[in-house]
This record gives structure tokens, C-alpha cells and sequence, in this order.
């Protein structure tokens, strides 16, 4: 089976290290996956703003890009449910026959927990995780893609985890893509609630299936210090025991150590509270499990 | 006592704003949709082909709508039969001067009114008020917005945003201006309330001559007009005056009583959560020597021919006015109803407005914008209107009608470089090059407080992370080739 891992272009930018928790994850499951390099983004953003016609292109790309794959497999609840629900009626509106064939032609598109639990029918992943976790099952993934509960599957799975149930979990969290910017008093509001919630658990990490709510609920948390971080459920399910040998520990931060701008290398996902530096999700421990 | 209109209400971001900030709505509303919502669910989870129901509801709406030419003239030939009159109104200010004529006719100088979102859309008591007719509001929350010269902000409850204290207040200040004044020892307990109101408006039923309604549901094979209420006091406007005359708009129509059946069944469940709602009065023209001796049913148009002409905004007609989706709104819990300057607030307003008035005004262009897409509207609508995928279509509408603008707004110039960005993988690598330099320049600690231009919108109240240095697919370059 020939898969092929659609990154997003958000989680591509700001968040490699969902990415590499991908690759490390299906490797370890014994998949073999591939990155088409053609691949940019799904054209959500310009479709729910109403740009249908600066989607057209993108919907072209990632047809072209991801023909001949058997499946593809993605981070992302909502950018899923766009190419699922979406592409072919952005080529039908744009009276493009050809483009319509080719999108009906691509390969089936699985969120993350839908492909592990799914396609490769595992819940148990081999993670081990010893943290107190919240889990946001975002509004995309339930109500557009219906994964139900094969996140919390997944992480009810993981060792050592201690997974808190989220009051008000169904709510959306108040990102909603430009909805952000041009509504932001609204989609503050909206976060302040779902930070509220996320804090009442008392959890050190809140995970959810979409970079793109992690980072208006993240970036809330992160604004009031609040010592609680975000992860994506790839990283947690690509934490490994292994992962977290003091000689590990010494790799990951070896590289931030030798910055002149002291940036932190790897995590770019802010940080209220020092971490032990331990993380699953450094770029030096992905690329260890790569054969 | 006529309160403020809609007219000249802001954008839905500022609008929003406005009302983010009014504690005590938020907690108002907060603690009503809570509760509604609840009553709602359980209600709906004692129905085991719920399901079913809802696609029944939704595939007679949408027959009903492909041959509504067909059962609107059935209809008039059965009410006329039955003794009523049929009037039909292109748009709000024909019904409006329809029914001030109709009223004028009597010699009267006031009205009852029978809860109704139609007569809220054609500015009816405004209206009648202009031609010195006095129009009472007899439903208990809308006689609240009346008393407290307010707007409505709720489809089902006008009033949701006020909570008993300022109930209590409204009916101590303003009831003895329009008739039977509140016990001066009134107290903010709910029967107490009830009891105040319904003295007050006793005297107004028992006085009226002439009543208007609206209609939830029009039965064409037998020209029947239904009202579906909780209180009793729309059946006392239905039947104690001479005249009645419904407003309703032509969507309302449905084939049959068996069709009408599927949806007494998902209407109260809907909105009020309950399996039956206490009062459901139809009526069928005139009958000798009982109810009203002359009835008026007036057609509106007002919008929905031209609604019903867009193949996916259509299904907006769908709507019963169960108001479930403002109840689980997200964003209508925070807002209220106010800021989407309509009669119909929430999700299906935001989907209603902008086809029934057209998108010339901003505040009116901002509302298919109002919503982050969740989905929670569609998945209790008991009609099943795709409310996400219309609020899409609106959009798509909405930078359409923009693009014939010489100058491009800022949005449609960062669209497009977006689209440039995206276009290729070496553009965005470089894309992803430049962001990770400038974000070290304006980030601490991993993190971005303070982002320049349209983006300080986010960083307001969020921090960003810095961009990582190297992308994913600059790492995979590195590691996988």
C-alpha cells in the first residue's frame, strides 16, 4: 500500500513536529510513507472565506499531487473534511468536467485516528505518555468527518497517560479559520470559555486532532501563563518510552544550546512551563526511528 | 410604544463587541441556552426515529417548495371557499399597508397581536403605529420587549435576555402607561410575574376587536391556518375578536395534514423541548356564530421567491422557526441576538437576512461571516438545513459582488497572496524561509506577543508560535532523500 502523508501547510509551517510524529508513528506501525513535495494546502481557507475562485488551483494541486496513491493520510479533522466534502464541488461549480474526474480520482483521504484505527485497526499504538491529558475532540473531525471516539481509543490506550474527561467538549473552541481575525472579539470569547474548561481539568497537556484549533486555544493559554501546553494527537501517540533516556535528553537540547538567538530549536510550540526538555516530538528522536 | 427598530445596527463584529461586553447578557444568555439545550437533548433522545422524522420533515419542506406555485393557489381557492379573503404582498410595505387598510376598515384604533416573527419583518406595529393603531403584543416575552421598548432577540423567546429582576422592573415602570398597572408589591417570583401579565392583558383581549396573527403552518388541501404557542394567549387573539388577520409568509405552506403531522412532532421538541406544546389552534376561514366573523390571510413574498430561485440557499425556507440552532450556537450564547440586526438572529438569521434583504448594507454583508462553521446548528435542525454550507454559498456571494470593486479590500489582496504562496512548493518553502526570520525577530521564548497590521487582530488576546526554523518539508528533504 502506497501512503502518502498530507501534512497541511499550518502544521507544515508552524508545527513540524506533528509531521515527524506522523512519520515516526506509521513507521513504527510498520508503514511505509511517503511525502509528495507537491503538496501545499487543501484551500480551506480561501473556500470558507469565499474564494472559491482562488481554490480552483489548489484543488488542481493537490488532485495532481496525490493521484496514484493509495490512501492518504492527513493531521487534520477539518483540512480532511474540506477535500472530502469540498473539492469536487469546487470543480462542479467551476464547470471544470476534467478536474471534477480527477478529484473523484484521488485516493481516499483519512484523518489521523481514522487511518490508525480504521485501515490499520489498531488502537494500541505502543505509546507511553505519563502525563495528565484533556482531549478536544474538534467540530470538523465530529461533525463533518464522524470520527466519534477513535482519539480517545487511541489515547485510553497509551501507558501512563492520566486522559481527564473535557467539561463542554462539544463546543467549538471559537478559531473557525478567518472567523478568528474577523470576528476575534467573538472567537476570543468563545476560546476564554474553552480555556476555562481545559483548566478545570487540571491537565498539563490539552491534545486535540487540528493544529489549527491547538493554536487559538493554545495561544490563549499561553498568553495567561497558565502552565498548560498543547500537543497534537500525533505526538502523544508517537511518544515512546524509549524517548525519554537522559541521553535523548541531552540530544534534544543540544541544538537550541548552540542558537545565537537562543530560539528553541525544535518545540516551536510556545512553552509556559519549563519543560523537562524530554519531549517526543524533537526532530532528533523522529529521525533516530527512520530507518 | 413602539421600542427602537433594527435599522442602523452595526456590522456584526462591532455589533458583537458591543454586546461581549454586557455582563449581565452573557450571563443571561448563558444560563437560558444552557437550559434549553438541555431540555432539548433529552427530549429529542426519547424519540427513537428521530432521525427518520427529521428527513421526512426536510424531503415535504423541500416538495412543498419545488411546487409552491401549485399548493399557494390551492390554498387561496380553500380559504376563499371557507370564507376567508386571500391578499398577496410582494414585499414587507405592501403587507404592512395591506393590513393598516384592512385595520382602518373597522374604524379601530388598536389591535391584539399572536406572537409573530412575520409581523417583526415587515415592521407591522411600526406600521400601524404611523396610522395611529395601537398594536398590542400579548405573548409574554414579547410584551416584556414591548413594555421595555427593546428589540426581540430570540426567535422563540424574545426576551431571553433579560432575566426576572428586570422583568420586574420593566412591568413596575411601564404597565400603567399602557393600561392595567403591576401590583405595586410585585416581586421578581415567576408566578407573580405571569399573574401581573395576565391581568394586564386581560383587559386587552376581553377590549380587542381586531387580532393579528402570524401562522406557523398553512394546511393547503383544507386552507388551515396553524399557531403553535405554550401560553393560550394567542388562542384568546384567535378568537375574541371580529377580525383576524394572519401575516404569513409563503413558505408556510404545507400539502397536507399528514405532513402537518411530522412537524407538530419535531416543532416542540425543537424549541421548547417539550413532547407537545400546551396550544395548538387551527383555524379554517369563517365559522357562523363562532371566532372572528372576518378573516384575512396575507401572502408574503418579501424575499423568498428570490430565495427560493438559489439552488443551495433555498433550503433557508426550510426553517420552521424552532430556534434549536440559536440555542446551540456558540457564537449566538455569547452574542445574543441583537448584533445580527434582524428579527432572525442566530445561525438561521445569518443565512436568512442576507437572501431575504439582500447583501447591499454591510451590517447585512457581515452575517454570513458570523458563525466559526462548528456545524452544531445543522446537526439539531429538525428540518435538516445545511446552515454551514449556506453560510459558505453567502460568502462566496458576499467577495462575488466585491470583486466588481476596482479597489481590492485588504482581505481580497491577502487572499491573493495567499493563493500566490500556495501556488507551488518552492514559493512556499521560500514563504516558510521568511516567516521563520521575521518571527525570530518578533518572538520570545518560542512564542509572538505582538503581531504588525490585519494580524494584531489574533495576537490581541492570543499569542502565535514562532515559525519553526525548519519546516516539515525542509526536514524531510533533509532526512528522506
Amino acid at each position: 500500500m502506497r501512503i502518502a502523508l498530507f501534512v497541511t501547510c499550518l502544521t507544515d509551517t508552524l508545527y513540524p513536529e506533528t509531521g515527524r510524529a506522523v512519520v515516526k508513528l506509521l513507521e513504527r506501525l510498520g508503514c511505509a510513507v511517503e511525502f509528495p513535495a507537491g503538496q501545499t494546502c487543501c484551500g480551506q481557507m480561501h473556500f470558507n472565506t469565499g474564494y472559491r475562485r482562488e481554490c480552483v488551483p489548489l484543488v488542481r494541486r493537490f488532485a495532481e499531487t496525490f493521484a496514484g496513491y493509495d490512501a492518504v493520510v492527513t493531521p487534520s479533522g477539518s483540512c480532511a473534511a474540506m477535500v472530502r466534502e469540498y473539492h469536487e464541488r469546487v470543480a462542479e461549480a467551476a464547470g471544470d468536467a476534467r478536474l471534477a474526474a480527477a478529484v473523484r480520482a484521488t485516493p481516499a483521504v483519512y484523518e489521523l485516528s481514522e487511518f490508525l484505527v480504521d485501515v490499520l485497526g489498531v488502537t494500541d499504538v505502543g505509546a507511553y505518555f505519563p502525563h495528565r491529558v484533556t482531549f478536544h475532540p474538534t467540530c470538523h473531525s465530529q461533525r463533518m468527518l464522524g470520527v466519534g471516539d477513535r482519539p480517545l481509543r487511541l489515547l485510553r490506550a497509551v501507558r501512563g497517560i492520566d486522559l481527564v474527561e473535557l467539561p463542554a467538549a462539544d463546543q467549538c473552541c471559537g478559531f473557525g479559520g478567518t472567523f478568528a481575525l474577523k470576528n476575534h472579539d467573538t472567537s476570543v470569547a468563545m476560546g476564554a470559555d474553552k480555556a476555562r474548561h481545559v483548566l478545570a481539568t487540571g491537565a498539563e497537556v490539552l491534545c486535540a486532532g487540528d493544529n489549527s484549533c491547538l493554536m487559538h486555544i493554545g495561544g490563549l493559554l499561553s498568553r495567561l501563563r497558565t502552565g498548560v501546553r498543547t500537543l497534537h494527537l500525533a505526538e502523544i501517540l508517537a511518544a515512546a518510552e524509549e524517548d525519554r533516556a537522559p541521553a535523548a535528553a541531552e540530544e534534544d537540547r543540544a541544538p537550541a544550546a548552540t542558537e545565537e538567538d537562543q530560539a528553541p530549536a525544535a518545540p516551536s510550540r510556545s512553552r509556559p512551563v519549563p519543560h523537562s526538555g524530554k519531549s517526543p516530538q524533537s526532530p532528533r528522536t523522529a529521525e533516530r526511528s527512520t530507518p | 410604544m413602539n421600542g427602537p427598530t433594527f435599522l442602523g445596527t452595526p456590522a456584526f463584529p462591532s455589533a458583537a463587541r458591543t454586546a461581549l461586553a454586557d455582563t449581565r447578557l452573557r450571563h443571561n444568555l448563558a444560563h437560558a441556552t444552557t437550559t434549553i439545550r438541555r431540555k432539548r437533548e433529552e427530549a429529542v433522545a426519547e424519540v427513537d426515529d428521530w432521525e427518520a422524522l427529521r428527513e421526512a420533515g426536510r424531503a415535504v419542506k423541500e416538495r412543498t417548495l419545488r411546487h409552491l406555485d401549485r399548493y399557494l393557489l390551492q390554498l387561496e381557492e380553500r380559504v376563499t371557499a371557507a370564507g376567508g379573503r386571500v391578499h398577496w404582498a410582494r414585499d414587507g410595505q405592501e403587507a404592512a399597508r395591506i393590513v393598516v387598510d384592512l385595520v382602518q376598515a373597522t374604524g379601530e384604533r388598536e389591535v391584539v397581536k399572536v406572537k409573530s416573527m412575520t409581523t417583526q419583518e415587515i415592521g407591522l406595529n411600526e406600521a400601524l403605529a404611523d396610522a395611529g393603531i395601537t398594536a398590542y403584543e400579548t405573548d409574554l416575552a414579547e410584551l416584556v420587549v414591548q413594555l421595555g421598548q427593546d428589540r426581540p432577540s430570540h426567535i422563540l423567546v424574545p426576551a431571553i435576555h433579560r432575566n426576572r429582576a428586570e422583568i420586574r422592573e420593566i412591568f413596575l415602570r411601564a404597565m400603567g402607561e399602557h393600561g392595567r398597572a403591576a401590583p405595586a408589591d410585585l416581586s421578581d417570583d415567576p408566578q407573580e410575574l405571569a399573574e401581573a401579565a395576565r391581568r394586564h392583558l386581560r383587559e386587552k383581549f376581553l377590549r380587542a376587536k381586531v387580532g393579528v396573527s402570524g401562522a406557523n403552518f398553512l394546511v393547503a388541501e383544507t386552507g388551515t391556518a396553524v399557531v403553535v404557542e405554550s401560553e393560550g394567549n394567542g388562542r384568546m387573539c384567535l378568537t375574541l375578536p371580529e377580525t383576524l388577520i394572519s401575516v404569513v409568509g409563503i413558505e408556510k405552506v404545507v400539502p397536507t395534514w399528514q405532513d402537518l403531522e411530522i412537524f407538530l412532532q419535531l416543532l416542540p421538541r425543537s424549541s421548547t423541548g417539550e413532547r407537545m406544546n400546551p396550544y395548538t389552534s387551527s383555524w379554517t376561514g369563517t365559522t357562523a356564530d363562532d371566532g372572528p366573523g372576518a378573516f384575512h390571510l396575507v401572502l408574503l413574498d418579501g424575499g423568498r421567491t428570490d430565495t427560493l430561485a438559489d439552488p443551495v440557499g433555498r433550503q433557508a425556507l426550510n426553517c420552521i422557526r424552532c430556534s434549536a440552532c440559536l440555542n446551540v450556537c456558540p457564537v449566538y450564547e455569547r452574542v445574543g441576538g441583537h448584533a445580527y440586526g434582524s428579527v432572525y438572529p442566530g445561525p438561521i438569521g445569518a443565512v436568512l437576512t442576507p437572501q431575504l434583504r439582500g447583501t447591499a448594507a454591510e451590517s447585512d454583508r457581515s452575517l454570513p461571516y458570523a458563525s466559526t462553521l462548528c456545524g452544531a446548528c445543522y446537526e439539531v435542525c429538525p428540518v435538516k438545513i445545511n446552515i454551514p454550507e449556506v453560510l459558505v454559498h453567502l460568502r462566496a456571494r458576499v467577495v462575488d459582488e466585491g470583486r466588481t470593486r476596482k479597489v481590492p479590500s485588504p482581505e481580497r489582496l491577502a487572499m491573493a497572496a495567499a493563493r500566490s504562496v500556495l501556488a507551488g512548493p518552492s514559493r512556499l518553502a521560500a514563504a516558510q524561509r521568511a516567516a521563520a526570520a521575521a518571527g525570530r525577530l518578533l518572538g520570545r521564548d518560542g512564542r509572538i506577543s505582538r503581531l504588525p497590521g490585519p494580524a494584531s487582530a489574533w495576537t490581541e488576546a492570543r499569542d502565535v508560535p514562532v515559525p519553526a526554523r525548519e519546516s516539515f518539508r525542509a526536514w524531510w528533504r533533509r532526512t528522506h532523500r
